[in-house]
């Protein structure tokens, strides 16, 4: 007996590894090892020119960032972003979820439809919106059609966050709608039942039970739309054809990010940027996985 | 349930409303598509087009060499990096539920602590790394860093947890060995997680944008998503390009989307993520 669990766990060994494999070479290659790397790379300055070189310069790539204005220019915009796009979305996909959750007729067709920006990439959204947003164009037309100012939404710099602003909330409240969907899903039906009894209608019900029980996920959404907004990049870029304005009205911190890495050929720093965003990132994941409690692992 | 009833047209009112809102921005460029551009240069607000053509389909095939390439490049890379996500993840996600072997565990809270790390932090070091092999401008350089992916390890792993245990003994007493039984008996029986995976990694693969960006210079090389981007540099006012173009990208997402939307749900429970 003995000797047959010995055979089994060698058997075990040999089959856990061999599945486990694909995934340990993949992830080691372009997760793990990268992750040191970047941290590597942070302290030194990367010459990249015929064989790559580093030289060790301390904390000088940190140092760098409190003098750096176009830094601070992509931070105020993504603060500004997340104060405007995260309660947008929050509440948009909240009532959207509250009324499909409702017994109406055609609900299915609606959140099938409802979906379909999170499905198109984010490019073609991009162009569409641009497209839309042109000076002669569509929204210009219906501005001025009921009357309100019209914008040059693609060259204003006053305006232009504001465009990105009004596409992401729009293309992102149908995915957060869906996890409202599944939430509402999850709330007792006897608490409503009681508070018919008690001659609740059905805004108090609203607020007095839909809202408080769907507090663990709308801490939820609101902490991944906050990591969403600081991720932001395809948008910026291919607005602002991968400048950031006009004006770095458009610049956020990974377009930055990208633009030290790729165009100004300045790794080391780039990589201080990085390390620094993700570090800012992994806390908020944190802190949310430790209040929400998502992780029920077993 | 009296107040809803009441109040049921509002409802009604409200998610038609919004369901325009989703679709005006879709409708307005499919119709751009099929309209020519001095149609669409003199303005005004009309959805159907007053001439209807597929000159804009042709022209960016024909004249734009590139752009069937581009297609088939995005094509390429999504349909292997779901495949080698759907067997690579199962595998991983099967060996961490059901195999106990030394370091099973330590893997498996390596896994979860990846979740965590955001993209961002690799995008350099993963750069520098894919260049040292040699691999800028290949397939391989998006494909292979994409092939395996930590978070829906964890939604496998997840699913084969609650999997019944009785029918992998039961094939086990019939005599079939661990591979054996995970890719006659378990995978079979995974297709609903199979799914929800499928879906969310080739969309993922074919939106995808900043790989292919930063990874092919070679113009050859660039995926639609990055493709239509310089399409966009190019063609700057024919917006009637650009539209029939953006529209030749969604089809396939959209397709996905439409075959697999039972899954949809469940595997954004599933990963609570997109």
């Amino acid at each position: 007996m003995a000797r047959l669990k010995g055979k089994n766990k060698i058997r075990d060994l040999l089959s856990g590894y061999s599945f486990m494999a694909p995934t340990i070479i993949i992830l080691g290659c372009f997760l793990l090892l990268p992750i040191g790397y970047a941290i590597y790379l942070s302290f030194h300055k990367v010459n990249l020119l015929g064989t790559v070189s580093y030289k060790f310069t301390g904390t000088a790539n940190f140092e760098r960032m409190v003098d750096d204005p176009r830094l601070w220019i992509a931070l105020r915009n993504t603060a500004k972003y997340a104060l405007i796009v995260v309660p947008a979305q929050t509440i948009l996909s909240l009532v959207l979820a509250s009324i499909l959750n409702m017994k109406l007729r055609y609900r299915n067709f609606f959140r099938v439809a409802f979906y379909l920006p999170t499905v198109t990439s984010s490019a073609v959204l991009v162009l569409i919106f641009m497209w839309i947003y042109n000076s002669n164009g569509l929204l210009n037309y219906l501005l001025d059609l009921v009357g309100l100012p019209t914008y040059n939404w693609l060259g204003d710099p006053s305006v232009a966050l504001l465009g990105i602003m009004i596409m992401n909330i729009w293309s992102t409240a149908p995915l957060f709608m869906v996890i409202y969907l599944a939430a509402l899903q999850d709330i007792p039906e006897n608490l409503y039942e009681a508070a018919d009894i008690d001659g609740a209608n059905g805004w108090q019900k609203f607020w007095r039970i839909t809202v408080p029980q769907l507090k663990p996920v709308t801490f939820y959404v609101v902490v991944m739309g906050i990591i969403g907004t600081f991720q932001l990049f395809d948008q910026s870029y291919i607005f602002s054809a991968g400048s950031g304005g006009p004006n770095n009205a458009t610049l956020t911190m990974v377009l930055l990010i990208y633009q030290y890495a790729f165009k100004s050929m300045d790794m080391g720093y780039a990589s201080a940027l990085a390390f620094l965003l993700a570090v800012v990132i992994m806390l908020i994941t944190l802190i949310q996985r430790l209040i929400f409690k998502e992780e029920r692992l077993n | 349930m009296r107040s809803i009833n009441r109040f049921r047209p509002v409802f009604y009112v409200l998610l038609s409303v919004y369901a325009l809102i989703t679709f005006v921005p879709f409708l307005w460029a499919l119709s751009a598509s099929f309209k020519s551009l001095p149609e669409i240069v003199s303005g005004g607000i009309h959805f159907i087009p007053k001439h209807f053509t597929l000159d804009n389909y042709q022209t960016i095939f024909k004249q734009e060499p590139l752009f069937s390439r581009w297609f088939l490049n995005s094509a390429f890379i999504a349909i292997s990096v779901t495949i080698f996500n759907l067997l690579f993840n199962s595998m991983a996600g099967y060996a961490l539920a059901r195999i106990r072997f030394p370091g099973s565990t330590l893997m498996f809270y390596s896994i979860l602590a990846m979740i965590m790390i955001p993209g961002q932090l690799t995008i350099i070091p993963s750069y520098l790394i894919i260049k040292e092999l040699g691999w800028l401008n290949s397939y391989q350089a998006i494909i292979v860093p994409m092939a395996a992916q930590a978070t829906y390890i964890f939604m496998m792993r997840q699913f084969f947890i609650s999997f019944p245990k009785e029918l992998e003994e039961a094939a086990e007493l019939d005599g079939l060995g661990r591979f054996g039984l995970f890719f006659k008996v378990v995978l079979p029986l995974a297709k609903p997680a199979l799914a929800a995976q499928t879906i969310f990694i080739f969309m993922g693969a074919w939106n995808e944008f900043l790989k292919p960006l930063m990874l092919m210079s070679d113009k050859s090389m660039f995926t639609l998503s990055v493709g239509l981007n310089t399409f966009k540099g190019q063609y700057i006012s024919f917006w009637n390009y650009i539209m029939a173009a953006s529209i030749i990208m969604t089809i396939p997402a959209l397709l996905i989307y439409i075959f697999f939307n039972r899954f949809f749900v469940q595997g954004i429970t599933f990963t609570g993520t997109k």
